[in-house]
C-alpha cells in the first residue's frame, strides 16, 4: 500500500490543497518516519518540531503555491533562526543562529514547514558524509555503503522516505553525487541564482544551494520558491527567473545533447557507462540529437578545484577561533593557545587537512604557482564550456565514476575520494547548472545517476530535459520502490 | 658624521559615511560597547558583506585629490590573520588592485614646497577594539569599530624630517575635511599613522634598514616617535651596531619606543581576492564628474581671501586652515562687510571664548548671520569690544537659539554715548565712599580700581569699561566737588 510519504512533494501539495490530507498530517508522518528509520540511516542531526509547529500554526498567512504545507528538510549548514545549525562539526555543535538564511525566509514565506536539519560531511567537506561529528550517514539502499556527500543526509533522507524533499548545498558535487548514490534527483543551480546569505561558507565562489527531491518536477517547484536576487549576497544575480515548474514541457525535440568522450573512458565503471549511455540514447529516441564533444580540461579539474576550494575554505573557516561563538578549548594560557587548541579540538581531520592545504596554496611565495594558476585554469575551463555550449543545449555524463562505496573505504584513500569528484567539480568551477537523475542500477544493486550540465542560466532548459527523461522512463520511481 | 632620516608613512583615515563599509550598522563614535554591531560585522557564519557605495565615492575623491591613477576595476582582497578584534579572522582590504596608485601631493615645511609621492591608497574595513580590565584581568572585545570604512594611504619614503611628516598629515587632514570625507579627528582614532623610519649617511644612495612604529594617534606622538627612532638608530650605527628590521610600538606617556616583533616573525597574510565581493568597475566619466566637483582647497581659498577680502597672508592661512572656519568667515564677511574684523575675531577672540566655555570649535554651532550682526554692531560702535565678546559667549553658548537683536534688547547696554548716566553713578559711588576718595587724594591711586568696580557693579557690568575709567578719572581729579 502506498504511504503518504511515497508521494512526491507536488503530489502532497495538491493533496493538501484539495483537503485530502493536511500539512500537519504530512509533517507528523515525516517525524514518525524519522523516529522509525533514522537510527539506521542517521540522516538527521536534529528535528525541528517546535519550528514546524510555529509554521503550521501560521500556515494561513503563507503565500499560496504548489508546495504550500509540504514539509522540507534542510542541510545543517543553512542557518535557521533559533534552531541549531552545526555544519556537522564539534566547532558549531551548539551554535544557534539569530537569523534565517535567505532560502529559509523564502521557504517560510511559501509555507513549507521545516522538519529538521540534515547530516552532512563536516563543513560540507567530503564526498561520503562520513566526516560528520554526529556520525556517518548510511545509504538506505545498502546500510554498509555511504550515501555520498556532502549532502548525504539530504539524499539519504529523501531516498529513505524520511523527508519529502530537502535543500542541500553543492560546492563540488555535494548535491548531485549523493543524489546519484541514493537514487534521487538533485539540482545544482547556476551560481548566483539562489542567495548564499545564511549558507555557512565552504568555498564562497563555488557554493550554491539547491534542491534534492524524488523527481525533477519537485526540484523545479522548489527552485520556484528559493531562486531570486538577494541584495545581501553580492554574488546573487539580477535576473528574471521564469517559473521553473511551468517551464517543464517534456519536449526535447530539436535539442542537442553533447556526450564528452573524456567522461566515458578508463576509470569509469562499465555499469555506470552503460546506464548513462542508455540515458543518452533515450534522449535520442525522444527526438534529441547526440553530439560527441571533447572537454580538454578534464585532466586539470581536480587540482584546480581543490586549490580554489581549499584556499577559500582556509579563509572562510578562520572565524571559528573560539572567541565569539562555537567551541572554545579550556585550560589555555594565551590567545594563540586558545586559537590553536580550539581549532585543533573543534575541527575534524578532513577539515584540518583542507585548511592546511588552502593556507599553503595562498602562502607567500606559492600564491602565483598555485592559487593564481588555478584561477587561470578556471578561466580556461569557463571559456571551453562556452565553446561547447555554442553547439549543444546540454552535456550528458556520469555524476560519479562508480556507485556508492562501502563505508570506511574512502576515508583510507582520500586521493581516490577527491578523484571521484572529477565529473561534478567542473560544473562548480564554471558556475553552471547541473542536474543529477537516476538512470539505472548497477550489478551491486546500487543506483546510478546521469548528470546533465547546462550553460550558465540554462536552468529551465536543463530541468526540462530531466523532466522529459523522467516522463519517458521509470528509473526514478523503480529505484525509490514506487513503481 | 651627518645623518639623514628617511621616513615613509602609512596613514589610516576613517571615512565619514553614516553606515559601515559592508553592513548597515552605524559608524557613530562613542556608543556603548558592541551596540553598533550585527551578524555581518561580527562575522557570524553564513553572513556576507555588501559594499557601501558611499565608501567608493569618498575613496575616489581622495584618490583624485591625491592625484592617483585609478584602475578600471578595483578589487577587495582578504588579509588573513588571527586577532580577537578581527571577528572573521580576515580583514577585507585591497592589495592586488587598490583604488589608487602613483599619486602625489605637495607639502610645505619651513617655507619649502616639496612633492611627496603616494605609492598606493586602498579601501579596507577597520577592526574592533580590545579593552583590558585590570579589575578582573579580562580583555573585552568591542566590535563597534569593526567594519568602519578606512582608506590607507601609503607614501613613498620621501620625508626627511618630522616637520615634513606633520605638514603632510596636516595636508591630508585639510584635503579630507574640505571634501567632507573624514573628520580626521586623531583623538577619536579617525586618523592614525604607521611610521617607517630609517637613517643613512648624508649623500648615500642606499636606504638604511627601516623599522615600523605602529598606530600613532597624535601629531605630537608622531613627531616624538620619529625623533626617538631616528636617534636610536643613529646611536646604534655610530656604535658600530646593526639596525634590525622590526615592528615597534610607541609609549607616548613615557616617550619611549620598544620592539613588538622582528621581521622573522612577520605574518604571512595570505592575501587573495575576496570571493564574496565582485570587482568594482570604475566609470571614467564618474571620475571626471567627481574631479569637477572637488571643492576649492585651502591653498586656493587662502589666495582668494587675500585678493578678495584684503586679508594678510597670515590671517588668511589661519582662517582657511579649517573648512568650517573658512566658510564661517566668508559667510559672515559677506553679511557684515567688514572682512578683516570678522577674520580677526575668528582667529583672535573666538578661540579664547571657546576655551573659556570649554567647547571645541568643531562641536560649536555658530550662525554666520548672527555673528555678522554682532560684528556689525561692534563696527558701528553700538557695541564695544568687551560687550561684543560677552555677546559672542552667548552666541556660542546658546547655539541655534541665539538671536542677536533680542540679546541687545534683553541686555540694554550702556554705551559710551550715555556719559551722563555713567557720570551720575560715578558721583554717587564717590559720595558713598569718602574714605576711598580720601586715600586717592593721598596718592593711593590703586583704590581707583575698587571705585570703578563699584560703578561696574551698579550697571551689572553692562557698561563700557573704558568710558567708566575716563569719567572716574575726571571726577576724581576735580575732587568730586561739583
Amino acid at each position: 500500500m502506498m504511504g503518504l510519504l511515497d508521494h512526491t512533494a507536488l503530489e502532497l501539495g495538491a493533496m493538501i490543497a484539495r483537503g485530502e490530507t493536511t500539512s500537519a498530517e504530512v509533517t507528523d508522518a515525516v517525524f514518525a518516519a524519522i523516529a522509525a528509520k533514522d537510527k539506521d540511516i542517521n540522516a538527521y542531526i536534529g528535528v525541528s518540531k517546535e519550528l514546524a509547529a510555529v509554521q503550521l500554526a501560521a500556515l494561513d498567512k503563507a503565500a499560496d503555491g504548489p508546495l504550500k504545507g509540504v514539509p522540507i528538510s534542510i542541510k545543517d549548514n543553512i542557518c535557521t533562526n533559533g534552531v541549531k545549525t552545526t555544519c556537522a562539526s564539534a566547532m558549531l555543535a551548539d551554535f544557534v543562529p539569530p537569523y534565517d538564511a535567505a532560502v529559509i525566509e523564502k521557504i517560510k514565506a511559501a509555507g513549507l514547514p521545516v522538519a529538521g536539519k540534515l547530516n552532512m560531511d563536516e563543513f560540507a567537506m567530503g564526498s561520503t558524509s562520513e566526516t560528520s561529528h554526529f556520525g556517518a550517514v548510511k545509504n538506505p539502499h545498502d546500510l554498509t555503503r555511504v550515501p555520498g556527500g556532502s549532502s548525504g543526509g539530504a539524499a539519504a533522507a529523501v531516498a529513505a522516505g524520511e523527508a519529502v524533499c530537502a535543500l542541500g548545498s553543492d560546492t563540488g558535487g555535494s548535491i548531485r553525487q549523493p543524489a546519484s548514490y541514493c537514487g534521487v534527483t538533485g539540482f545544482k543551480p547556476t551560481y548566483g541564482y539562489v542567495s548564499r546569505y545564511g549558507l555557512v561558507a565552504y568555498a564562497s565562489s563555488l557554493d550554491q544551494i539547491g534542491p534534492v527531491a524524488k523527481d525533477v518536477a519537485d526540484c523545479a517547484a522548489i527552485m520556484d520558491v528559493i531562486a531570486g536576487h538577494d541584495g545581501r549576497d553580492s554574488t546573487s544575480l539580477r535576473v528574471k527567473h521564469p517559473s521553473y515548474l511551468a517551464s517543464l514541457t517534456g519536449d526535447v525535440k530539436g535539442r542537442t545533447i553533447g556526450v564528452p568522450e573524456e567522461c566515458f573512458g578508463d576509470g569509469v565503471d562499465e555499469d555506470v557507462k552503460r546506464a548513462v549511455l542508455d540515458c543518452a540514447k533515450t534522449y535520442e529516441s525522444l527526438g534529441a540529437k547526440l553530439l560527441p564533444v571533447k572537454l580538454d580540461f578534464m585532466q586539470s579539474v581536480i587540482p584546480t578545484y581543490y586549490i580554489i576550494a581549499t584556499a577559500e575554505a582556509s579563509s572562510n573557516l578562520s572565524r571559528y577561533d573560539g572567541v565569539k561563538y562555537g567551541f572554545r578549548a579550556d585550560k589555555v594560557n594565551s590567545i594563540d593557545d586558545l586559537y590553536a587548541e580550539s581549532r585543533s579540538q573543534g575541527f575534524g581531520d578532513e577539515v584540518k587537512t583542507r585548511i592546511l592545504l588552502g593556507a599553503f596554496v595562498l602562502s607567500s611565495g606559492y600564491y602565483d604557482a598555485y592559487y593564481k594558476k588555478a584561477k587561470n585554469v578556471q578561466r580556461r575551463i569557463i571559456a571551453e564550456f562556452g565553446e561547447v555550449f555554442k553547439r549543444c543545449d546540454a552535456l550528458i555524463c556520469p555524476v560519479a565514476p562508480s556507485t556508492a562505496p562501502k563505508l570506511g573505504e574512502s576515508l583510507c584513500d582520500s586521493m581516490s575520494m577527491y578523484l571521484s569528484d572529477i565529473f561534478t567539480v567542473p560544473v562548480n568551477l564554471a558556475g553552471l547548472p547541473g542536474l543529477s537523475i537516476p538512470c539505472g542500477t548497477a550489478k551491486n544493486g546500487m543506483p546510478i545517476g546521469a548528470q546533465l550540465i547546462g550553460a550558465r542560466g540554462a536552468d529551465a532548459t536543463l530541468l526540462d530535459l530531466g523532466f522529459a527523461y523522467q516522463r519517458a522512463t521509470d528509473h526514478h520511481r523503480v529505484i525509490a520502490g514506487r513503481a | 658624521m651627518e645623518w639623514e632620516t628617511v621616513i615613509g608613512l602609512e596613514v589610516h583615515i576613517e571615512l565619514a559615511t553614516e553606515s559601515k563599509i559592508f553592513c548597515s550598522c552605524s559608524t557613530a563614535f562613542g556608543a556603548k560597547p558592541n551596540e553598533h554591531c550585527c551578524p555581518v560585522c561580527m562575522g557570524f557564519p553564513g553572513t556576507l558583506p555588501v559594499f557601501n557605495k558611499k565608501v567608493l565615492e569618498f575613496a575616489l575623491k581622495a584618490a583624485i585629490a591625491l592625484n592617483c591613477e585609478i584602475p578600471k576595476y578595483t578589487v577587495f582582497d582578504r588579509k588573513n590573520y588571527f586577532y580577537p578584534d578581527l571577528p572573521k579572522a580576515y580583514q577585507i582590504s585591497q592589495l592586488y588592485s587598490p583604488i589608487g596608485t602613483n599619486g602625489r601631493v605637495d607639502i610645505e615645511a619651513d617655507g619649502v614646497v616639496k612633492t611627496i609621492r603616494i605609492h598606493e591608497m586602498h579601501m579596507e574595513e577597520d577592526a574592533g577594539k580590545l579593552i583590558h580590565s585590570d579589575i578582573d584581568n579580562v580583555t573585552y572585545p568591542d566590535y563597534n569599530r569593526c567594519g568602519v570604512p578606512l582608506i590607507e594611504i601609503v607614501s613613498e619614503p620621501d620625508f626627511r624630517s618630522a616637520k615634513e611628516v606633520v605638514a603632510y598629515l596636516e595636508k591630508l587632514k585639510m584635503l579630507c575635511e574640505y571634501m567632507g570625507i573624514s573628520s580626521c579627528k586623531m583623538q577619536e582614532g579617525r586618523m592614525r599613522a604607521d611610521v617607517n623610519v630609517s637613517v643613512r649617511k648624508k649623500g648615500d644612495k642606499q636606504f638604511g634598514t627601516r623599522t615600523e612604529t605602529k598606530n600613532l594617534n597624535s601629531f605630537r606622538a608622531i613627531e616624538h616617535a620619529i625623533e626617538y627612532e631616528s636617534e636610536r638608530q643613529i646611536d646604534i650605527l655610530e656604535k658600530g651596531g646593526v639596525v634590525h628590521q622590526e615592528t615597534r610600538r610607541w609609549d607616548d606617556e613615557k616617550r619611549v619606543g620598544s620592539s613588538m616583533r622582528s621581521k622573522e616573525n612577520a605574518q604571512d597574510y595570505r592575501y587573495f581576492p575576496d570571493p564574496d565581493l565582485l570587482p568594482i568597475e570604475i566609470d571614467r566619466d564618474r571620475i571626471e564628474a567627481l574631479r569637477a566637483g572637488l571643492p576649492e582647497f585651502a591653498q586656493e581659498k587662502k589666495a582668494r581671501f587675500i585678493a578678495e577680502y584684503g586679508l594678510s597672508d597670515y590671517t588668511s592661512s589661519r582662517v582657511t586652515a579649517d573648512i568650517r572656519l573658512a566658510t564661517l568667515f566668508e559667510d559672515a564677511a559677506k553679511a557684515c562687510g567688514a572682512p578683516r574684523t570678522v577674520a580677526n575675531w575668528l582667529i583672535e577672540i573666538m578661540p579664547k571664548v571657546l576655551d573659556d566655555l570649554g567647547v571645541a570649535f568643531e562641536n560649536a554651532t555658530i550662525d554666520a548671520g548672527q555673528f555678522a550682526k554682532l560684528l556689525s554692531s561692534v563696527e558701528s560702535k553700538k557695541l564695544n569690544k568687551n560687550m561684543g565678546v560677552k555677546a559672542l559667549e552667548q552666541l556660542i553658548a546658546q547655539g541655534e537659539k541665539f538671536d542677536f537683536d533680542r540679546y541687545l534688547e534683553d541686555n540694554a547696554v550702556v554705551m559710551e554715548g550715555d556719559e551722563d548716566k555713567i557720570r551720575e553713578v560715578v558721583r554717587r559711588v564717590l559720595t558713598e565712599n569718602p574714605k576711598a576718595v580720601a586715600e586717592y587724594g593721598q596718592g593711593k591711586t590703586k583704590v581707583m580700581g575698587f571705585l570703578v568696580g563699584q560703578v561696574m557693579r551698579a550697571f551689572f557690568g553692562k557698561v563700557d569699561h573704558d568710558a567708566v575709567n575716563r569719567v572716574m578719572l575726571e571726577e576724581l581729579q576735580t575732587g568730586g566737588q561739583k
